[in-house]
C-alpha cells in the first residue's frame, strides 16, 4: 500500500512519509514534544525500576530466582509485615477472646461482636468453599446450620473437630472411624446390599420393598447395628450418622445409599490448627456454633 | 497503490488556517476604590474567617463521641453540623443541602446575576487576596506592567519571590485547614507537624497547596473563563429582568475624551477613561455588553463612578441594571423592574419546601433504628425434628448517646418460636431483652423456627423491636420460607 516516494506537501509545507490511500497521504509530522518527553522519561524509569525492585528471573547466580533490587522490596514481605501489624492490632482483643469463656463471652457484647465478625470472614475464607455460605452444606459436605451433627455441635467440640480435622492424616487426636466398603470389598453380595438399601429408607419412613426390607433388617442387625446403632440413631463418638432423620449428607437417593454402603464414604477434613492461629480457630468455632446448630 | 493528484477543482486550504489556541495575555487589574471594593473586602474577611474559624468550634456531644462543632467524620462514617449529625443511611440529607443550596444560587442569579461568582466564590475570594499580596510586593497596575517589562534585578527578584512564598504560604494554610473539617482540629494540627497525621492528610493538604497556588496565582481569569462550568449555566437561568452589573449606553453614548470647556451637552456621559477596564479582573471592557467572561465582581461600577464623581456627572454610568431596562431607556420608555417573577417565586418555594422537608425530617428522626436482613444462604433450615428454622441478621443502630435495654418480639406466624445467638431467653416467653451500646450499631443473629407442616413456600412476619422507656418502637417484616409448595 506505499511506495518510497516522499515530498513536501503544498498545504502544510510537510514532508509526506509517502503513504497513500485512496490519493490521501499521510504527513510525516514529528511527534509533540511532550509525547517524546514523557517517553523518554519513561524508558529513564524503566531502568531504575529494574535496578530497585525484583526484576529479571533466573539470571546466572541468583540462585535460580529473580534479582531482588536493591530496594528488598517484595510483595511477600510486604503482605507478611502486613499480618503481623493486622495481627498486634488484635491482639488485645484476640488474647481476651482465649481467655475468656463461652458464657463469658456471651455476656460480653463487645468480645462477642468481635468473635462473631473474626468468625464469619474466617469463615469466607477457609470453610465456605466445602461447607457453603452460612454453612449451607453441599453434597458429601455437611451443613452446619442445622440441628444435625455428625460428630459434635457442642462448642468444644466442634473447636475439636476444627482443630484435628476429620480423618486427618498425622493428626492423632483427629476424628477417626472407618465404614468398611462393603460391595467393594466383597462384603456383601449386590442383592444384599438392595435389600439393605430398602431397610435403611424405612427409617424415615419412605416407601419401600417390605420384603426386602425384612431381609435387609437381618444383614443390619449383623453387619451395621455396631455401630449405627440398633434403631439406627447413629453413634456420634465415631461419626456414625442418624440414619432415621431426614438428612442424608451424601444423598438419600437409593442409587445414592446403594454407593455409600458399597465404597463406603469416609470423608476427610483438614486439621486447621495447622494452618489458623488459636483466636480464629476459637471465632470460627464460636461462629459455626451460632450458625443455628450449636448445642 | 499510485500517486493520485488532487482533482482539479478541489477546494484548496488557506495556506495560513488560524490558531486555534489563544495565548493568556497577562490581566494586571488596578486597585478600584468605591461601595463595591468595601463591600468586596467585607465578604473576603468574613468568608476567609468563617473558613478558618469553624473547625474549631466544639460542640460536646457526649462521652467518646467528637465534639467539633463541624466534621466529616470518614473512618466514624458521621458527619456532624452542630446540632445534627447525619449517619451514612441519612446521606440524603445532605443531598437535600445541595438541592437547597442549588435552588438558592439560582434564586440568586435570577434575580442579581452572578453574584455568586462576583463576590463569594472561593476563586474569586482568593484571587482578590493573591492579587491583594501581589499589589503589596509590586505595587499597582502601572507599577507591575512596568516591572515585569524590566530586566531582572535584584529589586525585581526580591519581589518576585517576596510574592512566590506569600502566595505558597496562603496556599498551603488554604489546603492545610481544609483537612481540619474531616480531622479533630487540635488533633490534626499538632501531629500534622509532628509526622503522625494519616497520609491522605498530607496528600490532600499538599494537592489543595498546589491547586490553590496555581488557580488563584497563576491561572486566575483562566478558570472562571474556560474551566468552570457556571458561567455557561448562567445563562440558561437569567433572563430579561435579572439585575446584572451593566454598561448604561444609553446614558453613555456617543463616548469620547473629555476636552477642557467642552460641556457634556450633546454627547455621552462616558469618557472613553478606560478606568473601568484597567480594574478588570477578566481584562475585559464591560461596555461591550454581557459577556461571558464577566463575573459581575461591581469594581468597574466603583472605578466608574469615581470618575463621574471627578467630571461632575452623576454616578451609576455603569450600574446593577438590565439590558431591557437600558434599551427601553435608549427608546426614550419608562424601564420596568420585575423582583416578583414566576421563576423567582418558583426557586424561592422550592427552597423553602426542601428545607422544611429536611427540617421536619431531622425533627421526626428516630433516636434507634432496625434493619432486619433475612439469611440467603441457606435460604431456610430443616430440623431433625420436620420443625423449619430461618435466620435473620438483626442491624441496630443506637444513635443515643446512652446505652439501652430494648424488647424484641416476633409476630404474624403462628406457632413460632425465636431465639437470639449468644442471648439466653427464658423458655416460652414472648419477647426478650436486647441490649444497645451507646451511640453505634449492633449486629445480633435472630432464629425463627417454626412447625412446617402447614406453611407456604413462603410467608412473612413481624419483627418489633421496642425501647420501653421512650415507647418509640419499629416493626420491620421479613420472609419466611419452607420447602411447602410455591
Ligand atoms: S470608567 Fe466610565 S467613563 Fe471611563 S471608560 Fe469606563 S464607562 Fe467610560
Ligand atoms: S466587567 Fe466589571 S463586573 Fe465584569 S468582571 Fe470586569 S470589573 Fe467585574
Amino acid at each position: 500500500m506505499s511506495d518510497k516516494h516522499t515530498e513536501i506537501d503544498a498545504h502544510s509545507g510537510v514532508e509526506t512519509t509517502g503513504h497513500t490511500w485512496d490519493g490521501i497521504k499521510e504527513l510525516n509530522n514529528p511527534l509533540p514534544r511532550w509525547w517524546l518527553i514523557v517517553w523518554y522519561i519513561s524508558i529513564a524509569w524503566a531502568f531504575i525500576y529494574m535496578v530497585l525492585m525484583p526484576a529479571i528471573p533466573a539470571l546466572p547466580g541468583f540462585g535460580g530466582t529473580n534479582t531482588p533490587g536493591v530496594l528488598g522490596l517484595s510483595d511477600r514481605t510486604l503482605v507478611a509485615e502486613k499480618v503481623v501489624a493486622m495481627n498486634a492490632e488484635r491482639s488485645v482483643a484476640s488474647q481476651r477472646l482465649m481467655a475468656a469463656s463461652l458464657t463469658e463471652i456471651q455476656n460480653d457484647l463487645n468480645l462477642q461482636q468481635f468473635a462473631m465478625a473474626m468468625g464469619e470472614s474466617a469463615f469466607g475464607d477457609n470453610c465456605a468453599t466445602c461447607h457453603g455460605a452460612g454453612g449451607r452444606g453441599a453434597k458429601g459436605y455437611p451443613m452446619l446450620a442445622d440441628d444435625i451433627w455428625l460428630w459434635s455441635g457442642t462448642l468444644d467440640g466442634i473447636e475439636q473437630t476444627l482443630r484435628h480435622g476429620i480423618r486427618h492424616e498425622g493428626d492423632d487426636a483427629t476424628r477417626f472411624s472407618a465404614m468398611p466398603a462393603f460391595g467393594r470389598d466383597k462384603l456383601l453380595t449386590s442383592s444384599e446390599i438392595d435389600d439393605l438399601v430398602q431397610h435403611v429408607l424405612s427409617f424415615s419412613d419412605r416407601d419401600t420393598d417390605a420384603s426386602a426390607a425384612a431381609q435387609g433388617s437381618t444383614i443390619f442387625a449383623v453387619q451395621c447395628a455396631s455401630c449405627h446403632g440398633v434403631n439406627a440413631k447413629g453413634d456420634r463418638n465415631i461419626g456414625a450418622p442418624d440414619l432415621t432423620d431426614a438428612e442424608w449428607i451424601f444423598g438419600g437417593e437409593p442409587a445414592d445409599i446403594t454407593a455409600s454402603i458399597s465404597n463406603a464414604r469416609n470423608a476427610h477434613m483438614p486439621a486447621w490448627q495447622d494452618r489458623l492461629d488459636d483466636p480464629t480457630i476459637k471465632a470460627l468455632a464460636l461462629y459455626v456454633h451460632s450458625l443455628g446448630g450449636g448445642e | 497503490m499510485n500517486h493520485v493528484a488532487n482533482p482539479p477543482n478541489a477546494p484548496i486550504p488557506p495556506p495560513n488556517p488560524p490558531s486555534l489556541y489563544e495565548r493568556r495575555k497577562q490581566i494586571y487589574p488596578k486597585l478600584a476604590h468605591g461601595k463595591f471594593r468595601m463591600v468586596k473586602w467585607v465578604v473576603m474577611a468574613l468568608t476567609l474567617g468563617v473558613y478558618y474559624i469553624v473547625p474549631w468550634i466544639r460542640w460536646p456531644r457526649g462521652e467518646g463521641i467528637p465534639d467539633q462543632a463541624v466534621l466529616a467524620d470518614f473512618a466514624g462514617e458521621k458527619f456532624y453540623f452542630f446540632f445534627i449529625t447525619i449517619w451514612p443511611q441519612e446521606i440524603f440529607y445532605l443531598a437535600g443541602l445541595l438541592i437547597v443550596a442549588t435552588f438558592g444560587l439560582f434564586l440568586v442569579t435570577s434575580l442579581l446575576g452572578r453574584v455568586w461568582c462576583g463576590y463569594t466564590c472561593p476563586q474569586t475570594v482568593w484571587t482578590d487576596l493573591y492579587i491583594w499580596v501581589e499589589r503589596a510586593f509590586e505595587g499597582d497596575r502601572a507599577a507591575r506592567m512596568r516591572l515585569d517589562n524590566a530586566p531582572w534585578s535584584l529589586n525585581k527578584a526580591v519581589r518576585k519571590i517576596g510574592k512566590h512564598i506569600v502566595w505558597l504560604i496562603i496556599a498551603f494554610l488554604t489546603g492545610g485547614a481544609l483537612i481540619l473539617y474531616w480531622h479533630d482540629a487540635p488533633t490534626i494540627a499538632r501531629t500534622f507537624f509532628t509526622g503522625q497525621a494519616p497520609l491522605t492528610a498530607y496528600f490532600f493538604a499538599g494537592m489543595l497547596t498546589l491547586t490553590t497556588y496555581f488557580l488563584a496565582g497563576w491561572m486566575r481569569e483562566q478558570v472562571c473563563t474556560y474551566m468552570c462550568p457556571w458561567p455557561r449555566i448562567q445563562g440558561a437561568l437569567t433572563d430579561e429582568y435579572a439585575l446584572n452589573v451593566t454598561y448604561r449606553y444609553d446614558r453613555g453614548e456617543p463616548r469620547g475624551p473629555l476636552r477642557k470647556e467642552q460641556g457634556f451637552e450633546g454627547r455621552g456621559d462616558c469618557i472613553d477613561c478606560k478606568q473601568c477596564v484597567q480594574v478588570c479582573p477578566m481584562g475585559i471592557d464591560i461596555r461591550d455588553g454581557a459577556q461571558l467572561e464577566c463575573i459581575h465582581c461591581a469594581l468597574c461600577i466603583d472605578a466608574c463612578d469615581d470618575i463621574m464623581t471627578r467630571v461632575g456627572r452623576p454616578t451609576g454610568l455603569i450600574a446593577y441594571d438590565t439590558d431591557l431596562a437600558v434599551a427601553t431607556r435608549a427608546a426614550g420608555g419608562k424601564p420596568v423592574y420585575k423582583l416578583l417573577r414566576s421563576r423567582t417565586v418558583l426557586y424561592a418555594v422550592l427552597m423553602l419546601a426542601i428545607s422544611a422537608l429536611i427540617l421536619v425530617g431531622l425533627a421526626k428522626e428516630p433516636t434507634f433504628d432496625v434493619n432486619v436482613l433475612k439469611d440467603r444462604s441457606p435460604p431456610f433450615v430443616q430440623l431433625a425434628n420436620g420443625d423449619v428454622r430461618n435466620g435473620y441478621t438483626l442491624k441496630l443502630v443506637n444513635k443515643a448517646t446512652t446505652a439501652r435495654d430494648t424488647m424484641v418480639s416476633i409476630s404474624g406466624l403462628p406457632g413460632a418460636e425465636f431465639e437470639i445467638i449468644g442471648l439466653s431467653k427464658p423458655d416460652g416467653a414472648q419477647e426478650m431483652e436486647l441490649p444497645l451500646e451507646q451511640y453505634g450499631v449492633d449486629r445480633f443473629r435472630l432464629l425463627v423456627t417454626a412447625p412446617a407442616a402447614s406453611l407456604p413456600h413462603r410467608s412473612s412476619l413481624e419483627i418489633t423491636v421496642l425501647d420501653p422507656v421512650t415507647g418509640e418502637s419499629h416493626t420491620r417484616s421479613a420472609a419466611f420460607m419452607t420447602a411447602g409448595a410455591k
